[in-house]
């Protein structure tokens, strides 16, 4: 394992990994700030009456 | 005479003494420091306890807890007979709890339970600060790559970042079950060390005129919104992501029970019975895989190495997100909350306040930063999910 430290050849093949990981989370999570945005501009009963 | 000499010897030879291995005795020290640490120090006692407890069972020599005869979870060994389930060691079947994903998917029913998301509803945009804090996730796995460890070993490794315990070894069960019991003690020992991890990096990285930033008061968030926000999360993440669905699923059910107003039975059975139980079984077999032969590699010194980077570079990721918010919004958010992002619920956020605290005595940051503090927990979430879904 160890005969492999600091192989720069595996870091550039795993860069897009964490390029897709990071994209996919903000994805989520945008997706779920709309999501709660949406809720929050929900009609209050109780500010009606 | 000779008979009690016989007698004696027998029993010396099999005794644990004689079958004591080095690495057994170095993991029953272990065992004992951990134990120091939790029951003197308050480490996160309520989950280093167990784990402790767990190392010392699975190296006790000839005890055989974690023994797999019936080849289980493990290999037999060639021409070796394979005995029936119930022939295994007692923590041996317990773990298929840990194994199966049973157990962190109860403890995350437990959290949600617990969890108000009231301040994370009242302020959005804080889920985007728990998104950021996956940062170390990924530099942690590009790290232990460039180590030389294989893809699941690095999206295990990696995971630590999330601050986050059952995702942790939710991941790690399914992608690297081999280095569960390092990367278990190093993300709960990291969790209870987040008050002396996280200012440092916080200082580092913010102005004095940032830290200083009051926020203003959160408006209340009404019963509706809290009922329909852990059903539409459920199905959201479940469709953009399945494999994230056990876990979040369970989040938000348990977020359900307690916000439903109809089953506070259940949702107090979730909170403390439920997560109690669990809990024990999770810490103590997930201990007991610390085995000496595997657990005492240089991979484990590098494992709790990458876990520290991991930590540092979520909480770097949280208060950049923040710094750029308080740009966006023309200082309305104090980048600190940024750092509550890695979930550590609620100490995390505790930091957060605590740091503000200190530049102004005046502030208030505790609920701001509970926003990013949960949104951490489901963005943990949906990060493993996200590696399961690349490497599982």
């Amino acid at each position: 394992m160890f005969e492999n430290m600091f192989n720069v050849e595996l870091l550039m093949d795993s860069l897009p990994f964490m390029g897709k990981g990071m994209l996919g989370i903000f994805i989520v999570t945008t997706v779920i700030v709309t999501v709660v945005n949406a809720l929050n501009s929900m009609p209050d009963k109780k500010d009606k009456n | 005479m000779e008979m009690v000499k016989d007698a004696l010897l027998t029993l010396v030879r099999e005794s644990g003494f004689a079958l004591l291995t080095w690495q057994e005795g170095v993991m029953l020290l272990v065992s004992f420091l951990l134990l120091f640490l939790a029951i003197v120090k308050k480490f996160e006692p309520l989950l280093l306890v167990p784990i402790a407890f767990g190392i010392m069972l699975a190296n006790l020599p000839g005890a055989g807890l974690m023994d797999d005869p019936a080849g289980i979870m493990t290999e037999l060994a060639e021409g070796a007979t394979r005995a029936h389930w119930y022939e295994n060691g007692v923590l041996r079947l317990i773990y298929a709890g840990v194994k199966s994903s049973i157990f962190p998917c109860l403890i995350f029913l437990g959290i949600g339970a617990m969890t108000d998301f009231g301040p994370l509803l009242a302020n959005p945009i804080s889920l985007l600060l728990g998104a950021a804090a996956q940062l170390g996730v990924y530099v942690a796995f590009l790290l232990a790559r460039t180590f030389g460890f294989t893809v699941y070993e690095a999206a295990s490794i990696g995971i630590i970042g999330g601050a986050d315990g059952p995702t942790a070894i939710f991941l790690t069960g399914k992608l690297a079950p081999d280095l569960l019991a390092p990367i278990a003690v190093a993300a709960y020992s990291y969790m209870a060390l987040i008050p002396l991890i996280q200012p440092p990096i916080m200082k580092a990285l913010t102005t004095e005129k940032e830290r200083k930033v009051e926020m203003k008061q959160l408006r209340k968030v009404s019963k509706a919104e809290k009922i329909i926000f852990p059903v539409v999360v459920a199905v959201l993440c479940a469709f953009l992501i399945p494999s994230c669905a056990s876990l979040i699923g369970m989040l938000m059910f348990g977020n359900l029970l307690k916000e439903c107003g109809v089953t506070d039975r259940l949702s107090d059975v979730a909170q403390n019975a439920l997560t109690n139980i669990v809990t024990i079984m999770l810490g103590l077999t997930v201990g007991a895989t610390a085995n000496g032969a595997i657990f005492l590699q240089l991979k484990t010194i590098l494992i709790i190495v990458l876990g520290l980077t991991a930590f540092s570079f979520s909480t770097a990721g949280g208060v950049l997100l923040g710094k750029l918010l308080y740009l966006v919004t023309g200082g309305k958010i104090n980048p600190l909350i940024g750092a509550a992002g890695v979930s550590a619920v609620p100490m995390a956020a505790r930091v957060a306040q605590v740091e503000g605290r200190k530049y102004n005595p005046t502030n208030f940051l505790l609920m701001h930063a509970m926003g990013p503090n949960v949104a951490g927990v489901i963005g943990s979430a949906v990060a493993a999910g996200f590696l399961l879904s690349m490497f599982g």
